[in-house]
C-alpha cells in the first residue's frame, strides 16, 4: 500500500517537473551563441558538410572519446560476466535446429551488403548523416544477422580482438596527431581540408569515424557473440 | 495540421508500445513492444529534422537491444523438460 502510494506520489511530482517545462516553452527563433557559432564556422574551419559530425568529432572529440571508452567497458563486463565456463556433462548442448534454406541464402546475399551499408555511413560521417557510431551497430546487426541465421558460427577471436584494439588505439594516435601538427587534441586540420563536399575532405574526419565505427563494430558484434553462447 | 496529428499519432505509439511493454505478461512480447516505442521514437526523430539521431535509435535502440533481450531471455528462461 504505501508502495503504492510512494509510486504514485512520485510519478505526480515527475509530471509536475515535466508539467512546468511544457507550461514555460517557447520555441527559439534563433539559435543561441555557441549553436550559431558551430554552424556559421563549422563548415569553414573543418571543412564537414556535416555539422552534426563537425561537433562529435571535433568540437567536442574528447566527449566522443569518453563514449567510445564508456562502450568499452561496458561491453568488456560483459565479457567478464558471461565469460564461458567449462559446462558439466549433463547440460551439455542441445544440438539448435540447422536454418532453413531460404535464411541461409538470404544471409549470404544480404550480409555483404549489410556490411557495405555500414562502411558507407562511417565513411561518409562528414557529408551524409550518420557517422561512427551507427555505423558500427549496422556492422553489429549483419553479425547478429549471420549469428542468428548460422547457430555454429563463430568469430575469429583474434582478429575482432585485434582489430577493435588496434582502432582504438589509431583514435588516440590521431588524437595525438592533431595535438602535435594542429590546434589540439583530435584537430582535424593536420590534414589537408580538401574540397568541400568531396568524400576524402574535412581533414583526419573520414579517418576517426572509420575508426569509430570498426571499434563500435566489433565491441557489439562481440557481445553479441558472448549472449549467443 | 495533418503534420500535427501525425505527430500525435507518433507520440501516441510510443505511449502504447511502451506501456504494453510494461503490461504485457509474456517477456518476448514485452521486448518487442519495447523495441516498437523505440522504433516509433525513431520516426519522431526523423520528422523533428535529426536524422543522425534517429539512424542510432533505429539500430541500437529497436535493432541490438531487442536481440540482446531476446538473447537474454532465451538464456535465462527454464530449459524445456523433455
Amino acid at each position: 500500500m504505501i508502495k503504492r502510494a510512494t509510486v504514485l506520489l512520485s510519478l505526480v511530482l515527475l509530471g509536475l517537473v515535466f508539467l512546468q517545462l511544457v507550461a514555460g516553452y517557447s520555441p527559439r527563433t534563433a539559435l543561441n551563441p555557441v549553436a550559431e557559432h558551430y554552424v556559421t564556422a563549422g563548415p569553414e574551419e573543418l571543412g564537414a558538410a556535416n555539422i552534426v559530425t563537425a561537433v562529435l568529432v571535433t568540437y567536442r572529440g574528447l566527449d566522443t572519446l569518453g563514449e567510445v571508452a564508456v562502450l568499452f567497458i561496458s561491453a568488456a563486463g560483459v565479457g567478464l560476466l558471461l565469460r564461458r565456463k567449462t559446462r558439466p556433462a549433463d547440460t551439455a548442448r542441445r544440438k539448435p535446429r540447422p536454418s532453413s534454406e531460404l535464411v541461409g541464402t538470404a544471409v549470404r546475399f544480404l550480409l555483404p551488403l549489410i556490411f557495405v551499408l555500414g562502411a558507407y555511413i562511417f565513411i561518409n560521417g562528414h557529408l551524409t548523416p550518420g557517422g561512427g557510431f551507427q555505423g558500427g551497430a549496422v556492422l553489429a546487426s549483419g553479425i547478429m544477422l549471420l549469428l542468428l541465421a548460422d547457430p555454429h558460427a563463430h568469430l575469429n577471436h583474434r582478429l575482432v580482438h585485434w582489430l577493435e584494439s588496434s582502432s582504438g588505439f589509431g583514435y588516440v594516435v590521431v588524437g595525438v596527431l592533431g595535438l602535435v601538427f594542429a590546434g589540439g587534441f583530435l584537430d582535424n586540420r593536420f590534414l589537408g581540408l580538401g574540397t568541400f563536399g568531396e568524400l576524402f575532405s574535412a581533414g583526419a574526419m573520414p579517418i576517426i569515424y572509420a575508426l569509430i565505427g570498426l571499434k563500435v563494430g566489433t565491441e557489439l558484434s562481440a557481445v553479441l557473440e558472448r549472449m549467443k553462447d | 495540421m495533418t503534420l500535427f496529428l501525425i505527430g500525435l499519432a507518433l507520440c501516441a505509439g510510443i505511449i502504447v508500445s511502451a506501456l504494453l511493454a510494461v503490461q504485457l505478461g509474456n517477456t518476448v512480447s514485452a521486448a518487442i513492444t519495447a523495441g516498437m516505442a523505440s522504433l516509433f521514437a525513431a520516426i519522431t526523430y526523423v520528422a523533428l529534422a535529426a536524422p543522425d539521431v534517429a539512424m542510432t535509435e533505429a539500430a541500437i535502440g529497436s535493432g541490438l537491444t531487442t536481440v540482446i533481450f531476446l538473447y537474454a531471455i532465451r538464456r535465462t528462461a527454464e530449459p524445456p523438460q523433455e
